[in-house]
């Protein structure tokens, strides 16, 4: 009787169980784009279609006609929701289904784990994050005036909300829980952060308010690197952006360290 | 020579439910180790605990030698689960299940074994079928495969015939005998009796999170002449 293929070497190993959950974990939502990719495109559009037919022609947001501006914050937004939906839906299905037993059972470590995980939910912002902007950028006139803000806020962006999404998915035990932490955290974090708006066109109150949401950092610089003009620095956005980063994926892999909630 | 599985004095509680109550045991390589006991008794928690899904408040569990906790990578390594319950990911086909569980255990290249598992699984005819549209005995099969897909030294089968027909069965104990054949250390749980008095040379009772009896499955029978190995385990249990 013949033996397994190729064995490899402790880091090899490493390195190949950290890919294939990575490659599975990109074809589980690249089987179903239509529903993963394509919808939040359409959703999008339909946003910049009805805000920008109505706004377009009375708003003008740092010298940028509205639905110029508007295209940023709804690429930005979906980049978020789709990273932070790809690792929650994805741990959740396989906690509830019992399937999260094939990842458990390898050798695989909790650091090869996270970085699976949070590269494949940003692959899937970023994937949609494109098609927003391949989808809207025909309707307003779009500059580029800083690529590398743009990369780097994207990025950071999908990493962000991918680790955000594993510790949703790790905590919740059902849907329902699941759904809370989605609509009553990360919509209200995405929608009130200048999306649609700059935050200086609102009361003092909620302008201050507005500074201790990280998206709104992630928004204003992404921003940017379009029109080079925004409410802060971008040096100071991305530094914000990163020390959030740098909080939750610690906290992500001190809770796949102890195995909590997905070891007894 | 190494023990292919040493449990010294395990303990776990869940919440106020003791499921383990300092269990300890040894199972030499190349045995043929059934672990029986009713409901409750904490087999699947003993497994588990093996497999590291479970981790145990105290004591020691280790897999050829390497320690399920501090060495857990090589353990791992060593070790293939059948689990109790019907999982699959609804996702891909079998083929590419598979391929995927190998990659998980640093194996890259797997066909040629792949093949010969789904051959004596006989799931060649369903290799692209997705795990959606399988009926459970294929299910179960697929559970079975994917625990062999890095050709582990010990196999752990946890109940893995629960309803499945009379012909899988057959196969399915005709290429775990091949295996145990050719040195794989084999642990069964099973509700069914007459299948541990048939191919496990030791069996270890459990009642209560606690070993009761661990003996050869001759002395077992031995000890209660004239008894099945049901009789055996009720009687057992009774004590």
């Amino acid at each position: 009787m013949s033996g397994p293929g190729q064995r490899a070497s402790a880091w090899e190993a490493q390195l190949t169980g950290f890919l294939t959950l990575f490659y599975k974990e990109f074809l589980r939502f690249w089987k179903v784009s239509f529903q993963t990719v394509a919808a939040p495109v359409l959703t999008a559009l339909l946003y910049l279609l009805i805000f920008g037919h109505v706004l377009d022609e009375h708003v003008t947001v740092h010298g940028v006609r509205y639905t110029s501006f508007l295209i940023p914050g709804l690429v930005m937004m979906q980049v978020l929701q789709n990273a932070f939906a790809n690792s929650s839906s994805s741990l959740i299905q396989a906690k509830i289904t019992g399937s999260i037993v094939f990842v458990l059972l390898p050798p695989i470590s909790y650091g090869a784990f996270f970085l699976a995980y949070v590269l494949a939910a940003m692959v899937r912002g970023l994937l949609v994050g494109v098609g927003v902007l391949l989808a809207t950028v025909w309707f307003a006139e779009l500059r580029v005036e800083a690529p590398l803000w743009i990369l780097a806020f994207s990025l950071f962006g999908g990493a962000l909300f991918g680790a955000l999404g594993m510790i949703a998915g790790i905590w919740s035990e059902k849907f329902d829980q699941l759904a809370a932490f989605q609509n009553f955290l990360i919509m209200p974090l995405t929608m009130l952060s200048g999306v649609f708006y700059s935050i200086y066109t609102l009361p003092s109150f909620w302008q201050g308010l507005s500074h201790y949401n990280p998206v709104f950092y992630l928004i204003d610089g992404f921003r940017y690197g379009f029109f080079g003009v925004s409410d802060m620095a971008p040096q100071y956005s991305l530094a914000v952006v990163v020390a959030c980063f740098a909080a939750v994926a610690a906290l992500t892999l001190n809770l796949l360290k102890r195995g909590w909630k997905l070891r007894a | 020579m190494v023990a292919a599985v040493s449990i010294v004095d395990v303990v776990k509680h869940f919440g106020a439910l003791q499921a383990l109550a300092g269990v300890s045991l040894e199972i030499a390589e190349g045995e043929f180790f059934g672990l029986l006991g009713p409901n409750g008794a904490g087999k699947t928690t003993l497994i588990s605990s093996l497999a590291g899904l479970v981790r145990p408040d105290s004591g020691m569990l280790k897999v050829l030698g390497h320690d399920v906790v501090r060495d857990f990578r090589e353990a791992r390594r060593s070790l293939g689960v059948v689990p109790q319950e019907l999982v699959f990911d609804p996702f891909f086909n079998v083929r590419e299940t598979l391929r995927i569980q190998s990659g998980y255990f640093g194996i890259r290249k797997n066909d040629d074994w792949i093949d010969e598992i789904l051959e004596n699984l006989d799931l060649t005819g369903k290799a692209d079928v997705n795990m959606r549209r399988l009926s459970g005995g294929m299910k179960r099969r697929v559970l079975v495969a994917q625990a062999l897909v890095h050709k582990p030294p010990v196999i752990v089968l946890d109940e893995p015939t629960a309803g499945v027909d009379v012909e899988l069965r057959q196969g399915l104990w005709q290429f775990i005998r091949r295996l145990n054949g050719e040195g794989h250390t084999i642990i069964l749980t099973t509700h069914y009796l007459e299948e541990a008095e048939a191919l496990c040379n030791r069996i270890a009772l459990m009642k209560q999170g606690r070993v009761v009896a661990l003996d050869t499955t001759a002395n077992l029978m031995a000890a209660h002449p004239g008894a099945s190995l049901e009789e055996v385990f009720v009687r057992t249990l009774q004590q």
